[in-house]
């Protein structure tokens, strides 16, 4: 349940009163929120009472006379509005001449309720304000996060930018002070460790691209029928000298084509992203096995590995952005850290499902579902 | 006797180059590549001082250790070295009553430090 605050300003009691009883057993629902929201009333006799309230115990409505015996109470709605207090004020007025109501509604006045008013009047008045306000709030909270979570990830990567900067740096100084002597064969392994941090750094600008890309809402999505296998073909090709490197073989079990309609630079990486990691996270002499089938309207892709696998810890965190599972056995293995959440978008940006299982040291089945009809 | 600093960092370059800094300085190490390891080896260990890394298995993964390590050697001080500066608009202040209840480092550090600087902190935190 929440509380908003409704301060009354009238000089008569019997109006105070009277809203009062009116609105304390009222409560305002709206089918999305998750709680009803009721009111607390505060009363204010004279205007100076009222700024004095609202300085004090920053209502979340005001429902204000104009016509009241020192300041008036067009002057009040002036004094909120040059605070920028986020208040909603409604003027209850008796005769409100056009002028006034002009003034009034220039000044922020959110609505008017002619006095004498009905419990029903007043009650249906409230309820409207209540909730544009909550929605108001809401639109505001949520902005504030969604500011949150982009400083979040560009603290991330100015972290994981500057890491490889680092330690390309320290290297270089090491050898510029010939710390192991003048032999260069001294320096092999800083030099190698050095290109592997420039190539680590390499993926992570691209995934970055790649990133923006599809969080732009990527405009120029190219839609034609895609040969799904032929991809998966072309990705194995790229991944081969690297999976020869580490001792892993590749096979496409799916020989057919299976077309669907979609942007083939898109397929190409959720297959990359796939095959590399399934190589990337295998043993020596372990195994990757792709398969590509069409059924009951979706296109299934199904990479299984004979890898390190993950926890259901870690599997968790897998989708995040920058998230890299760290242990003994990945301690070795480079990446950006975004593979898994720019597949994921594009994932959603087709309306389609990944699963993930995975057993520690035995390895890991991602299965891509994808409906072939987008809607 | 020559003084023992713990090193803790994830990035394996890092951590091969700072090790390399400290022993130049004329100290042993000992090194561990996350919070885990580092758990493992406090067990046993008592170091000098240690220098930890922030962001490693989790973002405070720095801020843990340091917590676990002051409350089985409360005097043994602490270096937090990070790439996470001001730049990047997280900052934080060892000095404040209020930071010091919950962090329990003594400095932080720039990880793109001076080595000469670097040397001059560890001996004051040492007293040498």
């Amino acid at each position: 349940m929440a509380e908003y605050k409704v301060l009354v300003v009238d000089d008569e009691a019997g109006i105070r009163m009277g809203t009062r009883r009116i609105l304390q057993n009222f409560k305002v629902d709206y089918p999305f929120m998750d709680e009803h929201i009721e009111f607390v009333i505060l009363e204010a006799g004279t205007g100076e009472d009222a700024i004095e309230i609202i300085d004090r115990d920053m209502p979340d409505i005001i429902l204000l006379d104009n016509k009241l015996p020192g300041i008036q109470g067009i002057e009040v709605l002036e004094y909120v509005k040059k605070k920028l207090y986020d208040i909603v004020v409604v003027m209850i007025t008796s005769y409100a001449s056009l002028e006034l109501a002009v003034k009034a509604t220039r000044d922020g006045a959110y609505d008017f309720i002619p006095k004498p008013f009905t419990p029903q009047e007043l009650r249906s008045s409230l309820e409207n304000i209540t909730k544009q306000l909550f929605l108001k709030r809401m639109t505001q909270k949520m902005n504030k996060e969604g500011k949150q979570i982009r400083f979040q990830f560009l603290s991330v990567l100015s972290h994981e930018l500057k890491a490889p900067l680092n330690a390309i740096e320290g290297y270089l100084k090491i050898m510029d002070e010939r710390q192991f002597g003048d032999n260069i064969h001294a320096y092999q392994e800083m030099i190698n460790r050095s290109l592997d941090r420039i190539t680590g750094m390499r993926s992570l600008i691209m995934d970055l691209l790649d990133l923006t890309k599809i969080e732009s809402g990527s405009p120029v999505q190219n839609f034609q029928p895609t040969d799904i296998t032929a991809i998966a073909r072309l990705s194995l090709d790229t991944m081969r000298p690297y999976a020869i490197q580490k001792d892993v073989d590749i096979y496409l079990n799916t020989k057919e084509s299976v077309i669907m309609e979609a942007d083939s630079k898109e397929i190409e990486i959720i297959l990359n992203n796939l095959i590399s990691n399934a190589v990337k996270y295998n043993k020596q002499g372990g195994r990757v096995d792709i398969f590509i089938k069409q059924e009951k309207g979706n296109i299934k892709i199904t990479v299984i590995d004979s890898g390190i696998g993950m926890t259901d810890e870690e599997k968790s965190r897998l989708f995040q952005d920058f998230v890299r599972i760290k242990n003994q056995k990945t301690r070795n293995i480079t990446g950006s850290g975004l593979g898994l959440s720019i597949l994921k978008k594009i994932v959603e940006m087709y309306h389609g499902e990944i699963e993930v299982q995975s057993v520690p040291d035995q390895g890991t089945t991602f299965t891509i579902t994808l409906p072939q009809d987008k809607q | 006797m020559k003084k023992t600093i713990l090193i803790v960092d994830d990035d394996m370059d890092y951590l091969f180059q700072m090790k390399l800094k400290v022993e130049q300085f004329g100290f042993d190490t000992i090194t561990a590549d996350g919070q885990k390891e580092a758990e493992m080896i406090i067990e046993s260990v008592k170091p000098d001082l240690a220098i930890l890394d922030l962001m490693m298995e989790s973002d405070d993964s720095g801020f843990i250790l340091a917590y676990r390590i002051k409350r089985k050697y409360p005097d043994v001080p602490i270096i937090i070295a990070t790439a996470v500066t001001a730049e990047t608009g997280m900052s934080f202040d060892t000095t404040s009553d209020e930071s010091q209840q919950w962090i329990k480092a003594d400095l932080f550090l720039d990880k793109g430090i001076r080595a000469d600087q670097l040397q001059r902190e560890i001996n004051k935190l040492l007293k040498i």
